[in-house]
């Protein structure tokens, strides 16, 4: 990005240098740049309004109910009550979804199912990229391959998944006890200890290609003679993967973490139709929509909401900031 | 010595292919399970067999015609498809002067677009529920395509303006001296450039509707306007014990087939369009 902005006032130079060989009037040659910014805004128009209207408008409604007592069929019909959804005492008790012990159950199981779901893609992301990046026949047959989790909808994963667990029929348990590995067949969905074990092998079936892609294209950019000049040197196969491999795909990969962290962070339809979005598994956002259609609550389902997307922009704040000292420091040098 | 190193290279060699083995039919085994179980019926599908057994097309009739997935592949295909109209339409303009004209605050624009294309769905939701009850829209397809509006717009405009930065700015600049005013570029130059990367963009907006969830399970109620996402999340048997697992999986086929055979076709686009944004980013 910085390298086109840097780019950008170049070219506005150029045209104008264009234009004073053609001679034109001193008048329109100090326009140009002001009429170009003016005619941005009007192209960027339709589309901040659009978005206004259909993001910003209704995020907006939905941090209003969060202070009202509504219900979903009748949402015209409320009385504010402040920050009753989120938290209040009543009677001695305290109420409001910060008091419910299932909401902390979901924020406990999306924290989980990220930070594993996203480790165990990086991981098998980057060994992908990394076998992907050799030269070997039939390289065009893998990477096709590895497109078809991608290209799964997330439903249709979750039913794949759902059959292959089957605790009776399903293939998971029939290849591990024909390997050994178990005696008895699993409740692979019915179990809560492994339900959400269930859950992150299905999502990191689906979204390790995507990691795998990313950090393949960004493999792609790295110089061969950099290897070259490190093998002339001695260095291990392990020394050029930890000092020019990583350092030189950070960027990319660090963006990578990002998009799937923020996706594994909403999770709700592969855990609501692989495990019924039972309370084992539910996630903050299976949660904030059953507080809202399920018991057609709109005051506490938008107080869900609203602590929901609190908690994905606090921690896309953290990222970003982290991003931009890692940009700092790359300017620095 | 010479002989070590041809067994090494031997023994690399060896290693790549078991690996790339193993990681092609781990992707692909579950569909492959899928499109297994959608041929077989009644006691069959209770035995566990990593053969074809058998080819009944029943479960294909039964998930299209008597379960409606026809229908809901019709409907989400005109969703996925108006979304990816209106969101191509109003991006092209937006991501021209983002990625071409420099101006104050295109940055911060920049900035909100790639926050909502990250923000939760559902944070959205009740203020959309509203939304759509106002406009009349509940439990109708427009609901659907005014929702998608959220998460493909950001995106649209973001990708295109990754690949209209890429483009050459001396395209443009011959198109000002020759006097072209900016409509004139963007239709006459750009659009016309842009063709291929519009298609990428398009396909993958059009794959994120198609594959949509919790807005298409809260908006809509009867069976003839459900997407195929929702459609194939409610498929029931005859009681709660029976799952029509048969069914579901034709059902999954069908809906999973037309976007694989798309996503090959277009293998190297897609690739490329997924990764733009995080490599040049």
């Amino acid at each position: 990005m910085n390298h086109h902005s840097e780019s950008l006032p170049s070219k506005e130079t150029a045209s104008k240098a264009n234009q004073q060989s053609e001679a034109l009037p001193q008048k329109k040659k100090c326009s140009l740049q002001q009429r170009r910014s003016r005619a941005a805004w009007i192209l960027v128009a339709p589309a901040l309004v659009l978005l206004a209207s259909v993001a910003g408008w209704p995020l907006l409604r939905t941090l209003f109910y969060s202070f009202t007592d509504a219900a979903l069929d009748t949402p015209d019909l409320y009385n504010m009550v402040g920050f009753d959804n989120y938290l209040a005492w009543a009677d001695g008790e305290s109420i409001g979804v910060l008091a419910d012990p299932l909401w902390w159950k979901a924020v406990l199981n999306t924290l989980w199912f990220t930070g594993v779901s996203v480790s165990f893609e990086l991981f098998f992301g980057m060994l992908l990229a990394l076998l992907m990046n050799q030269k070997f026949r039939g390289q065009g047959v893998v990477r096709a391959a590895i497109l078809v989790p991608w290209a799964i909808p997330t439903i249709v994963t979750a039913k794949m998944w759902g059959w292959m667990f089957h605790d009776q029929y399903g293939v998971i348990n029939d290849l591990l006890t024909r390997m050994g590995v178990i005696h008895s067949p699993l409740a692979w969905i019915a179990e809560p200890n492994l339900s959400m074990w269930a859950v992150v092998i299905a999502d990191v079936w689906k979204t390790v290609p995507f990691m795998a892609l990313m950090l393949l294209a960004a493999l792609q950019m790295i110089p061969s003679d950099l290897y070259e000049a490190a093998r002339v040197d001695g260095a291990t196969a392990w020394q050029r993967f930890t000092r020019i491999t990583i350092p030189l795909i950070m960027p990319a990969m660090i963006v990578a973490l990002i998009f799937r962290v923020m996706d594994a962070l909403r999770v709700f339809d592969l855990i609501y139709v692989l495990t019924s979005n039972s309370e084992a598994t539910i996630s903050i956002s299976g949660y904030a929509r059953e507080q809202l259609v399920s018991y057609q609550q709109m005051g506490s389902g938008s107080a869900a909401s609203v602590l929901v997307f609190m908690m994905v922009a606090g921690i896309a704040a953290c990222f970003l900031y982290l991003g931009r000292y890692n940009d700092e420091g790359k300017e620095n040098k | 010595m010479k002989l070590t190193r041809r067994q090494r290279h031997l023994a690399h060699q060896t290693l790549i292919y078991a690996a790339a083995a193993l990681a092609s039919v781990i992707c692909v085994f579950p569909f492959y399970n899928a499109i297994l179980t959608s041929l077989r019926t009644g006691q069959e599908l209770f035995l566990t067999n990593y053969l074809p057994t058998s080819f009944h097309w029943e479960n294909y009739v039964n998930a299209l015609m008597v379960n409606g997935i026809a229908r809901s592949l019709l409907n989400s295909f005109l969703v996925a498809t108006v979304t990816v109209g209106i969101c191509l339409l109003v991006s092209i303009t937006a991501a021209f002067a983002l990625a071409r004209i420099k101006f104050k605050g295109r940055k911060y624009i920049l900035f909100t677009i790639l926050c909502v294309s990250m923000f939760p769905q559902v944070a959205v939701l009740s203020g959309m529920f509203e939304l759509v009850r106002f406009l009349g829209l509940y439990d109708s397809l427009g609901a659907l395509i005014l929702s998608y509006t959220t998460f493909s717009l950001p995106f649209t405009v973001w990708v295109l303006t990754t690949f209209m930065k890429s483009l050459p700015v001396e395209l443009e600049e011959a198109a000002i001296v020759d006097g072209a005013g900016l409509w004139i570029i963007i239709s006459r130059i750009f659009a016309p450039i842009m063709g291929p990367s519009l298609v990428t963009t398009g396909l993958l907006a059009f794959i994120g509707a198609w594959n949509e969830f919790m807005f298409a399970l809260t908006f809509i109620i009867s069976n003839e306007q459900r997407t195929v996402p929702v459609a194939i999340g409610m498929l029931q048997g005859a009681s709660q014990f029976e799952l029509p697992w048969g069914n579901i999986m034709a059902a999954s086929v069908v809906v999973t087939l037309p976007i694989i055979i798309m996503v090959l076709i277009f293998q190297k686009r897609i690739v490329s369009g997924l990764t733009s944004g995080a490599v040049k980013g």
